[in-house]
């Protein structure tokens, strides 16, 4: 780690000077050619990769009409440079959402209009040669498809629906990303981004009703496969082992418990996380998204609801209708899919829940959005639930809470840096640049209202944190679930021992 | 002669701007959104999301939460353009529209802060680094063409009068299809040049914003994925494979 170059926390971040070319090393490890074949992408790339990706381009933009629109209604107005965490922690221009948009447009306009055709030097047209495809492969995965540049867009131009596609295209040339294509194979071979087959799933969740009884004196059941249960919970694995997910999915489990609600997870459908999106391809989002559909049919509940995942709750909550819908077959009285903050907050509404804020009295805490659950979805009925809920959940489980600054929070928060397909030790540095607002906007809270811990709701920002935050000089535990708040502090009915979980 | 050139060049340019136009609009109608991406916190029902279009379009909300400069020198110049080409509907008509005439002393004035905002864009397109970096020649280049166009207005209205009469009569001539002569005035003619010259490239330009907003899937679409199944034709198509059965390659 002692390599990088790691940004200045202690003074609010200035826009940086631009530092050209200071990130064009950086580039994901390649897709291996099995990893590639798995997905139906051509194993290395191609002889005739240029006019296949053009090729590509034009059927994308057929497809897409964001991608088209977005490609003509630039006017380099100049808005949208200064926010995107990796321009920011990087101060490589290329990483300024236009110019990597611009990475893509300019190949556009050689190609797919006249003044790219006819005088590309007056309008920035190139074509897509090697170091043009190099420039691909690394400034679109430094992209986390936060969405954060298009809050602030005048036209709403999304960068991330750009970097999918760029991705999408060199997927079909043979240029994937290893991290998200080896991952896809293992979803569709396995059933989870781990690789964590159904007997250790079993094992895993055994062991944490150990735990929990051990805690509580109950037993508080984590069952796998059960035909018939109302629920089925789709999670991130990571949720299955890593902290401090854990921790959340023990939350999770009390308040179903509490709640008295039949529910199951599924080890056909033991991933909450659709990479698909991250490399842009539909086709892809929708069979592992067919997973879900039938765990659901196969176990046969009555409603899904989701852990605490970004990207997955923008896959289930926006696409998931559309990939794999309709889900006629469930029970109308709830949206589907719903996500586990959206249960447990109506369940504190409804008073059903006793909750001992004292138990986390030894934190002072905060909460980062995550970005694609912030910019790509809601909770709730209204708009803005997805901030409210959350944060009323906390609330509702800790006595000190205090948020960050304005400009770093909501719709305008920063990604973790590991979104999108980058949370990859081959892109350490990308994800250091990309933490550096999240980790100067906390430093603030921490030195000025002694903020000891961030709750987070994405299974990404919680790895990203707890590998990152150490190095900005933070506790790497001081990163935790939302549902692990609710955990210390639920009193489950009938619950021998007191307040133990904290007993270190 | 050189009236007919002009005369046979607006036409010329009112079929590419319209045709264009027509055609890119068409388009970017026709062309599916396959997935709900709405930026959010979006509104919930239509009528929603008419009003945040109209927050958009109207008062450059956007642009607005990301940088007050940039927001007010686009925006002045915005609503100062429209103003004045409100102003120019008088000599499109006879008789002037009543309304026409109360925006006249607004549109007048409107045609410097005009110049004012576009100044102000260039100035910060070749002052701030970033933006100098993102700028294609092109992107300059638009900046001066309307500025000329605003400043050879300018000039004609409060420095050297052009022959205004002659002028509305050559308008109204193209209308009518009775052509009359145009006053060969080089302010005039300049400026009516390097109009022709904007209508000739907004449809193949980065002009297509104005029409490429109201299209902007992340402005544009209600937020309710949830409630509503959203299909695309095409991806409609990979439904109907699934339930035959004959899915995944
Ligand atoms: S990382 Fe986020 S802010 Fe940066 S370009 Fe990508 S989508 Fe935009
Ligand atoms: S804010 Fe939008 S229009 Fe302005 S430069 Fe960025 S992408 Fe282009």
């Amino acid at each position: 780690m002692a390599d990088y170059k790691v940004p200045c926390i202690d003074k609010p971040l200035d826009i940086p000077a631009l530092a050209r070319g200071s990130m064009a090393h950086s580039a994901p490890f390649p897709a291996a050619p099995e990893h590639q074949q798995a997905l139906g992408f051509p194993g290395e790339l191609v002889d005739d990769w240029h006019d296949k990706a053009i090729d590509k381009f034009a059927e994308l933009l057929g497809k897409s009409r964001a991608l088209q629109v977005y490609m003509d209604s630039c006017v380099k107005c100049g808005a949208c440079t200064d926010k995107c965490q990796y321009f920011l922690g990087s101060g490589d221009p290329k990483n300024m959402p236009v110019a990597r948009q611009d990475l893509m447009r300019k190949v556009y306009r050689r190609h797919f209009t006249w003044a790219g055709k006819i005088v590309p030097w007056l309008v920035d047209a190139e074509d897509l040669t090697e170091e043009v495809l190099d420039d691909w492969y690394s400034y679109f995965h430094q992209c986390s498809q936060c969405r954060r540049c298009s809050v602030f867009c005048p036209y709403g131009i999304d960068t991330a629906e750009i970097s999918m596609a760029a991705r999408e295209i060199m997927d079909h040339i043979g240029k994937g990303q290893k991290y998200c294509n080896e991952i896809l194979g293992k979803v569709h071979k396995i059933g989870n981004n781990l690789g964590l087959p159904e007997k250790a799933l079993a094992n895993t969740l055994e062991d944490l009703e150990e735990d929990i009884e051990e805690e509580t004196g109950l037993e508080v059941k984590l069952p796998l496969n059960v035909k018939g249960a109302d629920i089925l919970l789709v999670t991130p694995s990571a949720d299955f082992f890593a902290e401090p997910h854990v921790d959340g999915l023990i939350g999770y489990a009390k308040v179903f418990h509490q709640a008295g609600v039949s529910w199951t997870i599924s080890s056909y459908a033991s991933e909450a996380a659709n990479f698909a999106m991250f490399i842009g391809s539909y086709e892809q989002m929708k069979l592992v998204a067919a997973r879900i559909r039938k765990a659901a049919e196969d176990l046969g509940v009555k409603r899904i609801i989701f852990g605490e995942c970004g990207h997955a709750w923008r896959v289930a909550y926006a696409f998931l209708n559309t990939l794999a819908g309709p889900f006629d077959f469930l029970d109308p009285d709830y949206p589907v899919p719903q996500h586990i903050c959206e249960l447990t907050w109506d369940l504190i509404e409804k008073g059903a829940l006793t909750l001992d804020k004292s138990a986390n009295d030894h934190m002072t805490l905060t909460f980062h959005d995550s970005c694609n659950v912030a910019r790509a979805t809601r909770m709730g009925e209204e708009p803005g639930g997805q901030f409210e809920i959350p944060r009323a959940i906390i609330k509702a489980c800790c006595n000190n809470f205090v948020d960050m600054d304005a400009d770093t929070i909501r719709e305008s928060t920063f990604c973790c840096g590991g979104g999108g397909g980058l949370l990859t030790d081959d892109l350490m540095e990308t994800r250091i640049n990309g933490a550096s607002p999240r980790m100067q906007a906390l430093k603030e809270v921490v030195d000025d209202h002694g903020v000891t811990h961030m709750a987070a709701i994405c299974a990404i920002c919680k790895s990203q944190f707890a590998k990152i935050m150490p190095i900005y000089g933070f506790e790497m535990d001081s990163i935790v679930s939302v549902h692990q708040l609710v955990s210390n502090a639920i009193i489950l009915d009938g619950q021998t021992s007191g307040q133990t979980s904290e007993a270190e | 002669m050189l009236s007919a050139v002009y005369a046979i060049l607006f036409y010329l340019a009112a079929v590419v701007f319209s045709v264009g136009l027509v055609y890119r609009i068409r388009l970017y109608a026709k062309t599916p959104a396959p997935l709900k991406i709405p930026t959010t916190p979006a509104p919930v029902t239509q009528a929603g999301v008419v009003a945040r279009m109209a927050k958009e379009v109207v008062f450059f909300d956007s642009l607005f939460k990301s940088n007050k400069w940039t927001w007010l020198f686009g925006w002045v110049f915005h609503v100062s353009l429209l103003l004045v080409l409100l102003r120019h509907l008088r000599y499109f008509t006879e008789p002037v529209w009543s309304w026409v005439v109360l925006v006249q002393p607004f549109g007048l004035y409107a045609g410097f802060a005009m110049l004012g905002g576009l100044a102000a864009l260039w100035g910060r397109r070749l002052v701030v680094e970033r933006i100098r970096y993102i700028s294609a020649p092109s992107d300059h280049l638009m900046l001066l063409l309307l500025i000329g166009i605003a400043s050879s207005g300018l000039l004609m209205k409060f420095v050297a009068h052009t022959d205004i009469i002659s002028l509305k009569a050559f308008v109204l001539g193209l209308i009518r299809f009775d052509w009359q002569p145009l006053p060969a005035d080089p302010l005039l003619l300049t400026h009516l040049g390097l109009v022709l010259v904007l209508m000739f490239i907004f449809p193949f330009s980065k002009l297509l914003h104005a029409p490429g907003v109201f299209f902007s899937p992340t402005r544009n679409q209600v937020d309710n994925a949830r409630e509503k199944r959203h299909l695309a034709p095409w991806a409609a198509a990979l439904d109907t494979n699934r339930q035959e059965g004959k899915a995944d390659g």
